[in-house]
């Protein structure tokens, strides 16, 4: 094996069509960088669900003191029976994970904290009219909300079932709808990618059939003749995966900057960036590879 | 060293066969000219030497090789023992003489030490002493040949093939390959020539072996062209 004449080889290759090199990493560096792109979006939307996942829990409210809906104004505040019935049925359901109380006493401290900076609103509300309430954390806070809600929504003393992850439904289309169209452009651009790849060996196996004829004639091997091709194919494709790298980084900051315009900051950490760094370039380095193979078997058969 | 039995070689959509019964032995160290028409299956007979193309019929033994039984991944090993000249030169044009022959020894990894001690000496031995890093293109045909000759024999093949060599260069200059020809089979190397020349056959007197349509209908040692021509 002798790596300086294959190296020789494949620069003459690559030199000689230029043209179609460069078409090629531009292609390869374009849709690595999509996918890689599509991938660190699901990343992203991985973490933000997973975030809001352990945030987001069902709040089961009781009738007040200050009663704000009419089946509340009818009975009356919550008794102490009715509380015990409620996280009764709350903790017998298999989806539920937790079951917090929190009395009326305890929600009209917490507002008071957390509104201390607006004192006409903490002015304004008296201690019995925050509903005291039930926070329900849930195995699957988007799928179990609803079948647990109207398990409790309507039982006597229950003033109101809030639903926070409905809030994040339609965040979460947006989100996948998003990945989903960037996936599907990489795809489209890898395949053009790779009839590029084919089209790029063809055109070298073509421009180099001389030697090929007498390589095959003194008796090179198959791996031999194959090896400057399939080297040039897969250059071809690090240099595009390497101008795919840099933009990565770049689609990583954007991404993390589009966070910073939510609540709650999700961001790429550099071992995600890293992942879809190596899982592209396996990806390109595969694509650029078996297509060079393949296309060699019908053009440099022995 | 070349074992032909009953071979008879039909090219897909053709009705009558290139090569059709042909039986025949070559010697280690022979000397033979293949002559006859064009058409009369003189390249077939070479390529199927080579295993460029397998017989319809019949078995084949070169270097004692059963070439039925040769799997495609051994051909090139098949390969290295045969050397190939033709009437085109098949150099390639960006080397020069010095990288034409060396690419031959490249290609089947030789190492370079070997490369830079056997590509001189070759080049020697076909009378281009000193013009080792001209291009083809500032060759005159003849010397091109030599090259082609020389990258045929860099690697000490058992059997050579010429397929025409003198096909395309004047009948001076051809004495001079023919001269390195007869060179090369003084080594011990097989030497089958497939030629139009009437003048070279009958000026070599060595074997003969005559092919129409396909069949041999002549095989003599120390023969000329023919009578015919």
């Amino acid at each position: 094996m002798r790596a300086q004449f294959v190296f020789g080889e494949v620069w003459i290759g690559l030199r000689r069509n230029l043209t179609m090199t460069v078409a090629l990493v531009v292609v390869v560096a374009i849709s690595l960088s999509l996918l890689g792109t599509g991938l660190l979006f699901v990343k992203q939307v991985d973490h933000t669900r997973a975030l809001w996942q352990n945030r987001i829990e069902l709040s089961v409210y009781l009738c007040s003191q200050t009663p704000l809906t009419p089946r509340c104004t009818k009975n009356g505040p919550a008794t102490a029976a009715q509380t015990d019935q409620v996280r009764k049925t709350l903790t017998s359901l298999p989806q539920v994970v937790t079951v917090t109380y929190q009395s009326a006493a305890q929600a009209y401290a917490q507002f008071r904290k957390e509104f201390a900076d607006q004192p006409e609103l903490v002015s304004s509300v008296q201690p019995g009219d925050i509903p005291a309430s039930f926070a329900v954390k849930l195995k699957n806070a988007e799928a179990d909300a609803s079948p647990v809600g109207a398990a409790v929504n309507g039982m006597p003393g229950v003033q109101s079932v809030g639903d926070d992850s409905s809030i994040l439904t339609n965040f979460y289309k947006l989100l996948d709808g998003a990945r989903n169209a960037v996936i599907v452009v990489a795809i489209i651009l890898i395949v053009a990618a790779i009839l590029l790849v084919a089209n790029t060996i063809r055109l070298s196996a073509f421009n180099r059939r001389r030697e090929t004829a007498i390589m095959r004639l003194v008796g090179a091997s198959n791996f031999y003749v194959q090896l400057p091709f399939l080297v040039e194919g897969m250059i071809a494709g690090l240099f595009g995966w390497l101008v795919a790298v840099g933009l990565l980084i770049a689609a990583r900051s954007g991404l993390d900057g589009l966070q910073s315009y939510f609540p709650f900051h999700v961001e790429l950490s550099t071992f995600d960036l890293v992942e879809v760094v190596v899982v592209t370039m396996l990806i390109g380095l595969a694509l650029c590879g078996s297509t060079s193979f393949l296309t060699l078997r019908r053009y440099l058969r022995v | 060293m070349i074992h032909f039995e009953s071979v008879t070689k039909t090219y897909a959509n053709q009705s009558r066969p290139a090569v059709e019964s042909v039986t025949l032995d070559v010697e280690k160290g022979e000397f033979v000219f293949l002559v006859g028409p064009s058409g009369s299956g003189k390249s077939t007979f070479l390529r199927l030497i080579l295993r460029e193309e397998r017989p319809t019929d019949g078995r084949i033994y070169v270097a004692g090789r059963d070439l039925a039984r040769l799997t495609n991944w051994k051909v090139p090993q098949l390969r290295r023992r045969i050397g190939c000249v033709f009437q085109d030169f098949r150099l390639l044009p960006t080397k020069d003489v010095y990288q034409n022959i060396a690419f031959a020894l490249e290609v089947i990894g030789k190492p370079r030490r070997f490369i830079r001690k056997v590509v001189p000496e070759v080049i020697d031995l076909v009378g281009l002493e000193g013009k080792g890093d001209r291009m083809p293109d500032e060759l005159s045909g003849g010397e091109q040949q030599r090259v082609a000759m020389a990258r045929a024999f860099v690697n000490r093949p058992m059997i050579l093939l010429a397929d025409e060599p003198t096909g395309n260069i004047d009948p001076a200059t051809s004495i001079g390959i023919m001269k390195v020809l007869d060179r090369i089979n003084r080594t011990g190397t097989t030497v089958v020539m497939a030629t139009h020349d009437a003048a070279i056959v009958d000026s070599m007197r060595k074997r003969v072996i005559e092919l129409e349509y396909g069949k041999i209908v002549r095989d003599q040692s120390r023969g000329v062209y023919g009578q015919a021509y």
